[in-house]
């Protein structure tokens, strides 16, 4: 176990300095001046002496290797960071941001979760039926739509044409942060999360649906049918376990396209979230704050990746109890 | 009851059974494919009868038959009979389980993710129904924590203990093995057969379906030769014996002849497929006796010296 944990630790940290270092390097041949985005329509007020101090200001003068350096050192002491464009500690700006993320990237997941697992069960108890060729349609169709393109579509007609739901932002614009009602918030959720979960029901389900027509056509299921198990109680007791872990793997595993989709689906509905953070922070070069952002993001997946190996270990007896055969009873 | 009484009154009779598969080949055109066809037998309580066939000859299909458990798009006919009454999908349903036990093949019938003894535990409908598996565990010298092992931590030999003993707890008067003996350690082997007869002498009634004709000897009271499809032949466990004198059908002489420990002669050719079956006697085309009237018509079953027969030629 100490073993395990130390092998996992190495990993992460590797993945941390290899994806900072990658970005750092992306970012200092990028065409984005920080300055220019910074000043933004002011340029022309600003004098090439009072660009050269702001640059100097943030550090901007010194060779990409020492500002790699000097940023690397101040992470590992807990900084990181003042953000270019919001002007805050980068921590802050995150931890804001990220809940904002969290509360849209967790009810799509739990929502594609237990809807592609509901579509996936059905499909596949009705192998072959029509209603299994609907499903599977829906979901291949699904599975080909770009997320961003299902976001406009969904503010076409829900926002625009039906006006249901408000078209943009996580909360109501033009009321004071304090009036703000938890159902304007759920309110603004629901359109962007149901985007983001289309992503996932998809592969949930097929994935779900071929496994449980593995299972039906096991000898185990046979067998129980030969032992008298039919109907719900044949499914509670032999298909259910077996065809979850797919879908605990899945899902776990899939974070990074979660995460991915937010950033997409926040952008379309100009949603505050963490992913329209990223968006911001590349496309204005603030470096600190997309440097930031990377590094929680793969702390995120490599949690998200991590959890689905544990808890695989955990419903799996055979992963759970490899090596620990009859000979040691 | 006598003994002249259960031999009388057979607990499972099979009558004429045909099992057909519709296939779906390029388009819509259909293709029929006939697993089984016209098999009689009949099972007797505190008997074994072993249908011994080649491997991939459809003899399992016969158990999903009698247990009603055939994929949907086998087309079946024909009659079966259970202790008088006729098998429906109803009875079956009710049955299974409760009367009739099926020993399977290998552990992958066994669910990877349950534990042992819960898998052997729902056979049981009434009692106690832990202290029963328990019971019948330690008859099958299984030791106290197998229970609470997977199916993956068995050896082959616990395993096969597991399987027979699921079909023990059910306290079914029918048992079917189906090919309960492949690929194990010649002392597995011995000890399954042993439990099967064990059964059978308790009063059961024991069908195997194996491949492996010194098991089929080894335990079985009479033995149904099942050749592309069918049962060819009924015969006493005792009739294979000698220069197969006693044997009725030619393909059970050759099947006789051909082992190792007999003359070792080879039969030419191979079984006809499902879908290409001869229009006459199934086994004309390798049959040295064959004539024109097998040719034409299938023969019907006959008795002869305490058998059945499907041959015109038998004497």
């Amino acid at each position: 176990m100490l073993l395990f944990l130390a092998g996992k630790t190495l990993r992460l940290l590797t993945l941390l300095v290899a994806v900072t270092a990658l970005s750092f390097l992306l970012l200092s041949y990028s065409p984005i001046d920080p300055v220019r985005a910074y000043v933004g329509a002011d340029m022309l007020k600003v004098g090439p002496e009072q660009w050269a101090r702001i640059a100097e200001h943030w550090g901007l003068d010194r060779p990409p290797l020492e500002r790699f350096t000097r940023w690397s050192l101040a992470v590992l002491r807990g900084d990181l960071g003042i953000s270019m464009i919001f002007r805050r500690p980068v921590l802050e700006v995150i931890s804001e941001r990220f809940l904002a993320s969290l509360a849209l990237m967790l009810t799509a997941w739990i929502f594609s979760g237990v809807f592609g697992f509901a579509l996936g069960v059905i499909a596949g108890m009705r192998q072959g039926t029509w209603t299994d060729r609907l499903i599977k349609w829906f979901c291949l169709m699904l599975a080909s739509t770009p997320s961003f393109w299902l976001g406009l579509l969904m503010l076409m007609v829900f926002a625009v044409w039906l006006g249901w739901f408000p078209v943009g932002l996580g909360v109501p614009a033009g009321v004071l942060a304090h009036e703000v009602t938890l159902a304007d918030r759920l309110n603004h959720l629901i359109l962007p999360a149901l985007t983001l979960s289309i992503i996932g029901v998809a592969s949930v389900a097929l994935h779900t649906r071929q496994k449980l027509v593995d299972v039906l056509a096991s000898n185990y299921v046979l067998f129980a049918r030969a032992k008298g198990e039919s109907g719900l109680r044949l499914f509670w007791r032999h298909g259910l376990r077996n065809i979850a872990l797919p879908v605990i793997t899945l899902k776990f595993a899939s974070l990074s396209e979660l995460f991915g989709g937010s950033v997409l689906a926040e952008q379309v509905f100009s949603y505050p979230g963490l992913g329209q953070a990223a968006v911001q922070a590349g496309l204005r070069g603030d470096v600190p704050l997309l440097l930031g952002i990377i590094i929680f993001s793969a702390l995120f997946v490599f949690t998200g990746n991590l959890a689905a190996e544990l808890l695989c270990n955990l419903i799996d007896p055979r992963l759970r109890l490899k090596g620990n055969s009859f000979e040691k009873l | 009851m006598t003994e002249t009484q259960t031999s009388i009154m057979p607990l499972l009779e099979v009558c004429n059974l045909s099992i057909s598969f519709t296939q779906y080949m390029e388009g819509l055109r259909q293709k029929s494919l006939q697993a089984i066809s016209n098999l009689s037998i009949d099972v007797r309580a505190g008997e074994v009868i072993a249908v011994l066939g080649s491997s991939g000859s459809g003899k399992s299909l016969l158990a999903h038959a009698i247990l009603g458990i055939l994929p949907s798009n086998a087309m079946i006919s024909g009659k079966m009979r259970y202790a008088g009454e006729n098998l429906t999908p109803e009875s079956q349903a009710s049955l299974r389980g409760r009367e009739i036990a099926l020993v399977p093949q290998s552990i992958s019938f066994l669910d990877p993710l349950m534990r042992v003894g819960e898998q052997v535990r729902p056979s049981m409908r009434n009692g106690n129904s832990s202290a029963i598996q328990r019971e019948i565990f330690a008859r099958y010298h299984l030791a106290a924590g197998t229970e609470r092992l997977f199916p993956f931590q068995l050896s082959g030999g616990m395993a096969r203990r597991v399987l027979v003993s699921i079909a023990a707890a059910t306290n079914a008067r029918l048992v079917i093995a189906d090919e309960p003996t492949p690929g194990l350690h010649p002392t597995v082997v011995k000890e399954t057969l042993a439990h099967l007869r064990e059964l059978a002498d308790e009063g059961d009634a024991v069908l195997l379906i194996t491949h492996d004709i010194a098991a089929a000897l080894e335990i079985a009271n009479r033995i149904a030769v099942f050749y592309a499809g069918t049962t060819i032949e009924i015969a006493l466990a005792s009739d294979f014996s000698g220069e197969a004198e006693l044997l009725r059908h030619p393909y059970s002489k050759a099947l006789w002849q051909a082992l190792p420990q007999n003359n070792f002669i080879p039969l030419q050719g191979s079984q006809p497929y499902p879908d290409a079956l001869p229009p006459g006697c199934l086994f004309e085309p390798r049959c040295q006796l064959s004539s024109h009237e097998c040719k034409a018509a299938q023969p019907e079953p006959r008795h002869l010296r305490g058998g059945t027969v499907r041959c015109f030629h038998a004497a």
